[in-house]
């Protein structure tokens, strides 16, 4: 309950208009008791009078009355929509800028999907309930109680036969609610599962084709379609059931109100327009009746997606920027000491890390797949925050200085690059909104990224999920261009070359030399030839940097990182089971005899 | 709030793409094309006679309710009289009865219907989900790289969950609502003449009223879809993405972003919101001004004693029930108009014809030896791109080839072919003699096997991915196909073994462990020729060289092509193919084309310099304008 009240302070800016909304809202209800009233007193009064004079007046109230009931819900349902999608809004703009502030931990353990849900489905949630809902629950408790008052006074035994009539429909509502959403998150759930069997036969059809597995992929579909099929049909009866009986009460009520009403007015004890009057307001509740267990189960329900919306926005971001400066930066980085351990890890996934990178130098990280090299560069720009240690450009710790001064000194370009549904401009863009176009291409000439000219519409095409689609290495030469084009001090590349092919690799390392030269560079390898963009290498063993050197050195006095550069051949695996059956004519593929 | 201006802004960060080819014309829905009218009659067909017993309930159900004010009308009119005459109620007591009975048979009709109209709605919902799927499968290759996945997916999920939610909630509603509309109106002119013509009156205002609402409520629905798929297409992509993001400091850039489209949805939302408050209170207006002029003139004609107060009442009770459904078939509007549109979609993809067509006599292939033969091959794309100009080419079986050439030469196109993903424009390919297209499809795929560089890993253990390259295999044969190509070690070393979870398409192995899964699938299915699309540039060495052992084990006895981007691989090749263009321009053992100082021999010398340490020589000879396609 608490988050959900929280939630109603966005409302706080729609103030007057909600004042208005209820003001229009309880007058809508008067005047919907009203209309049957003028028609009870027209057939008391004028039809058993046979006064045509005092119709005339009458029905031109019943009129104007409709009218002003018209109006006023006009008025509620227009000034409701601004409170609550302005509400529904407000709170998707701040979810989204919190989250924006949280740091990778969190990303990490959240998957996007739950975030989603949580914009999408628990706002809408929210929003029903703050803005429909909640209004609805107080004005249909009063229109019940006071319509229920008018009818006892009328006649109190059918005024007592309506109230009893509704105990049931509240209860059952409510508990039917319960158990809707209950089996529609078991269809939704099933649903999801179904989806991923066709994501993954749409994905893997060319496997499945390879294999011939069409029909087995289809069994396996079918499977979930039928499960689907059964919780449907369960969803189905539940409502059947459900619905019919919000429809029976009513008229067993109708037929009962109309035996003890015609025999009150039998014996005198009724007037013919108010058994009319009757029957008229008690159809009125129906609708209100079978809508307070809805609302109220709607209650809960927004009451839960509140508290999940909360938990987002509770959470702090655990990595903040410091107010420190420097003031001519040179880019001079240390790793002093640093240990990182992720969150609940027995075991640190670096320990006792010391290396210096100098300004204008380059330092290639090697290590084995897992040995923490991407972990160790995430360290720089503070996407992760060292556990013990510290970090350090020209001397000053990177948590002291401002996010975004420390984020415009380094910038690094992912192995995995990450393309936005979005112009390639703005994908080049993102680390420098304001590049100018010279800029931009000389950024795509580094990263030999001059494919984007061939796009359908050049710069303005759209890549991503969404538009055009990459492959693996023109993405990675997109993101190196988007590092390059920020300009940093320090310049990452995690493993940015993997998926260019040969030759495309040689001509991008020969233009980042010339990148190289005026940043400090940490260049993530596992291939000799990107190793050789570096001064000095560091070999990451067990989590920490086991040496130094340069490449020729520590191939010749380092076996395991012998065992981690040396191309892939059996023979140069100190501790292999060497493969004896090697053609002979391989041996000039030999690269240690080469070097040697 | 320039709606104009924000959209125009928008579109400038998104750039531009081509047109979503799925979009379907606006006024569709009830004017269905005829293939779609095809599918839904194909569909029908099978509930012919319980659709007509469920008709006949339906107007059981909706006369029985339509009776409950009538009898009210005479309880009032009949029943009491002669009580006031000191007769007794019994005629009261009858009408009750009757009134009862009438709420009875309307519940046990209703749920019937419901129920009834649950099940044939689910029974059709199950079969085009089958059917759908079913028909992706047979689909060849080449639809599926021109549609993409992600259309194969909305196709079977949001389109097939428009038609489910139209027959789920829309349809019931339809016929209960036109039902309720024309038994009202009947009954209201069988009461009262002259009152039900009053009553009547403001319908034609109505249903141009409506008619409006429905044009500019599809209208806002569209928008607000559009601006709500931009929504969550930006806020998954960012959340994805933080790590760049938040490096590259696109935090602000982002909000700015973020907030033009929630403001775009926002806009789009209270338009959509306030056309429904417009129009609500709009038909609460004719039916108050009815129920007032009904009061006047059925007041001025009870005085006259030409109607009874019973029919009043019975005239109010009616007509609260006659103008609400209006509301509802305009709230269902939008849900008929999208499952019109999705039933399009579905329809336009139950036309397609498989490209790759299965033979109407499959020849034989009792033991496949794996001897390929290219006769007079040629293959162009759809836009006439020749790929292949002419090939002509034998593999005797047990061969080793590997393929080697720049990005764009043919080398995946011939390894296409090979797997039957498309047919030849011209020429043959032989298998042992036999024409592919003269194969069965099983056959084939028992024979043929390709390996892509995709490695596609599906949602299950380890076992069942292995599994995949043939069903009925037992444990123990599929342990020893992952020992075949050493996958045994890393498999056996996780913590529940063979029946590890691997996790969303495979993320939980690194890519060599998943390369080497997909080696022992292949393995497992043993087919005689063997293509792989041999992708070890995202490996690190000691996983690369894990996956040349393998390479050496699972191409043993049979024919092998492979594609190769590193050249380490052509050490286990017999035979290496050089393509250019389409062609073959060298052809022989690898140690011959080293020592004839061709293309390859430049290849290699370049490859060598790139492992050897020695940095980039100079730029290799066989280099045509790397990564431009």
């Amino acid at each position: 309950m608490g988050s959900l009240w929280r939630m109603k302070s966005y409302l706080r800016p729609y103030s007057g208009r909600l004042t208005a909304i209820w003001l229009t809202s309880f007058t809508g209800i008067a005047i919907g008791i009203a209309i049957p009233l003028v028609g009870k007193q027209i057939v008391n009064g004028p039809v058993a009078r046979g006064d045509t004079g005092a119709l005339f007046p009458l029905a031109l109230l019943a009129l104007a009355l409709g009218a002003v009931e018209a109006l006023f819900v006009l008025v509620r349902r227009w000034l409701l929509a601004d409170a609550v999608i302005g509400l529904e809004t407000a709170i998707r703009d701040d979810l989204y800028r919190h989250l924006q502030r949280l740091p990778m931990s969190f990303h990490g353990a959240w998957q996007s999907g739950q975030l989603l849900s949580r914009v999408t489905t628990d706002l809408s949630t929210i929003r029903r309930f703050l803005g429909f809902g909640m209004l609805f629950l107080v004005l249909i408790t009063v229109q019940i109680t006071a319509v229920t008052v008018l009818l006892f006074q009328m006649y109190w035994p059918l005024g007592l036969l309506v109230a009893g009539s509704a105990v049931p429909v509240v209860v059952v509502s409510m508990r039917f609610e319960k158990g809707y959403i209950a089996i529609s998150r078991q269809v939704q759930d099933e649903q999801g599962d179904l989806a991923t069997v066709v994501e993954e036969s749409a994905g893997g059809i060319r496997t499945i084709k390879a294999f011939g597995r069409g029909g087995h992929v289809f069994d396996v579909f079918d499977d979930g379609a039928r499960k689907v099929y059964r919780t449907s049909m369960e969803k189905v009866r539940l409502s059947a059931r459900f619905f019919t009986f919000l429809e029976v009460v009513p008229n067993l009520t109708l037929a009962l109100v109309l035996l003890l009403g015609a025999l009150a007015v039998g014996s005198d004890r009724l007037l013919p327009g108010d058994l009319m009057a009757f029957t008229v307001l008690m159809l009125q509740l129906v609708w209100p009746i079978s809508s307070l267990g809805f609302i109220l189960a709607m209650a809960q329900e927004a009451m839960t997606a509140a508290d999940r919306v909360a938990e987002v926005l509770d959470t702090d971001p655990d990595i903040v920027g410091g107010a420190k400066a420097i003031d001519r930066p040179r880019g001079h980085l240390r790793f002093e000491g640093v240990e990182f351990r992720f969150p609940g890890a027995a075991e640190p996934v670096l320990r006792d890390v010391w290396l210096e990178v100098r300004p204008g130098e380059t330092v290639a990280v090697v290590g084995a797949t897992g040995s923490g090299k991407t972990t160790l560069t995430s360290l720089v720009p503070r996407l992760h925050d060292v556990t013990a240690g510290r970090v350090t450009i020209d001397g000053r710790d990177v948590r002291d200085l401002p996010l975004p001064v420390l984020r415009s000194l380094v910038a690094t370009a992912f192995e995995e690059p990450t393309l936005f549904s979005m112009s390639v401009r703005e994908n080049l863009a993102l680390g420098r909104p304001d590049a100018t176009d010279e800029e931009i291409e000389a950024a795509i000439e580094v990263a030999q990224a001059g494919f984007v000219h061939g796009l359908p519409w050049g710069l303005a095409t759209r890549i991503g999920e969404q538009g055009m689609s990459l492959s693996g290495g023109q993405r990675q030469r997109l993101a190196l261009a988007r590092a390059v084009l920020s300009r940093p001090k320090i310049l990452v590349l995690d493993d940015t070359l993997s998926a260019l092919d040969v030759e495309t690799e040689a001509l991008v390392e020969e233009a980042l030399r010339r990148v190289l030269r005026d940043a400090t560079g940490i260049v993530v390898a596992h291939r000799a030839s990107t190793v050789l963009l570096a001064d000095r290498v560091a070999l990451l063993l067990d989590g920490t940097v086991a040496h130094v050197g340069r490449h020729h050195e520590l191939m010749a006095a380092v076996p395991e990182y012998r065992a981690l550069l040396s191309a892939g051949l059996d023979a140069d695996d100190a501790d292999d089971d060497a493969d004896d059956g090697l053609d002979d004519d391989l041996d000039g593929l030999d690269a240690e005899g080469a070097l040697r | 709030m320039s709606g104009q201006t924000t959209t125009q802004g928008t579109q400038d960060w998104r750039g531009v793409a081509a047109e979503d080819r799925d979009e379907v014309p606006e006024q569709v829905s009830f004017l269905l094309r005829d293939r779609s009218r095809r599918l839904l009659a194909d569909l029908l067909r099978p509930y012919r006679r319980r659709i007509a017993l469920l008709v006949a309930v339906i107007v059981v159900c909706n006369a029985a309710s339509l009776a409950i004010p009538l009898l009210v009308q005479v309880g009032i009119d009949s029943g009491i009289p002669p009580m006031r005459a000191g007769e007794g109620p019994g005629t009261l007591l009858a009408v009750v009865a009757a009134a009862l009975a009438a709420a009875v048979t309307q519940a046990a009709t209703r749920q019937a219907f419901l129920t009834m109209a649950g099940r044939i709605g689910q029974g059709i919902i199950l079969e085009l989900r089958r059917r759908v799927f079913r028909h992706f499968q047979r689909l060849s290759l080449s639809f599926h790289e021109d549609y993409t996945s992600g259309r194969v997916v909305s196709r079977l999920t949001s389109d097939i969950d428009a038609i489910s939610e139209m027959l789920q909630s829309g349809f019931d509603s339809l016929v209960t609502a036109v039902l309720t509309l024309a038994g009202t109106a009947v009954l209201l002119l069988v009461l009262d003449v002259h009152l039900g013509l009053v009553a009547l009156l403001p319908l034609p205002v109505l249903l141009l009223f409506t008619r409006w609402f429905r044009r500019q409520s599809s209208i806002a629905y569209r928008r607000t879809r559009e601006t709500v798929a931009l929504v969550i297409v930006h806020f998954v992509e960012s959340m994805t993405g933080m790590r760049a993001v938040q490096a590259f400091r696109g935090e602000r850039r982002n909000q700015e972003i973020f907030s033009r489209l929630n403001a775009d949805y926002r806009d789009a939302n209270i338009r959509s919101m306030r056309l429904i408050a417009v129009f609500m209170p709009g038909v609460k207006l004719i039916g108050n001004v009815t129920i007032a002029a009904v009061l006047f003139y059925g007041g001025w004609l009870a005085i006259d004693g030409q109607v009874t107060v019973g029919v009043l009442t019975a005239f109010l009770l009616y007509l609260r029930q006659f103008y609400e459904p209006m509301q509802e078939i305009s709230q269902f509007y939008n849900t008929f108009q999208s499952a019109g549109a999705a039933l399009e979609k579905l329809s336009g993809v139950l036309e397609e014809r498989p490209a790759v067509a299965e033979p109407r006599e499959p020849a034989a292939l009792e033991r496949p030896r794996g001897r390929l033969r290219f006769d007079g091959v040629e293959f162009s794309y759809l836009d006439g791109t020749p790929v292949l100009p002419r090939l002509d080419l034998t593999v005797p079986a047990g061969q080793v080839v590997a393929l080697v050439g720049a990005t764009g030469a043919g080398k995946t196109t011939l390894a296409k072919l090979v797997a039957r993903f498309y047919d030849p424009g011209a020429g043959r390919v032989l298998l042992d003699g036999v024409d592919l297209r003269d194969l069965s499809e099983d056959a084939l795929r028992r024979a043929v096997v390709l390996v892509t560089q995709e490695n596609f890993l599906f949602t299950g253990s380890i076992a069942d991915n292995i599994r995949f390259g043939r069903p009925g295999a037992d444990a123990d044969e599929v342990a020893a196909a992952a020992r075949a190509v050493g996958a045994h070690g890393f498999v056996s070393a996780l913590p529940d073994g063979y029946d590890t979870q691997v996790g969303k398409q495979g993320g939980r192995l690194s890519a060599g462990q998943r390369q080497l899964v997909a080696f022992a699938r292949a393995f497992l299915a043993d087919p005689a020729v063997l293509i792989l699309d041999e992708a070890t540039s995202s490996l690190d060495v000691p996983g690369e060289r894990l996956v040349q052992r393998a390479m050496r084990t699972i191409l043993t006895d049979r024919t092998a092509l492979i594609i190769a981007h590193r050249l380490s691989t052509v050490e286990i090749a017999d035979r290496v193919l050089v393509m250019d263009g389409g062609r073959i321009v060298e052809d022989g053992p690898p140690a011959r084309l080293i020592a004839e100082a061709g293309r390859f021999a430049g290849l290699h010398r370049a490859w060598l310099d790139s492992i050897s340490h020695r940095g980039p020589g100079g730029a290799p000879d066989l280099q045509e304008s790397p990564g431009r396609n």
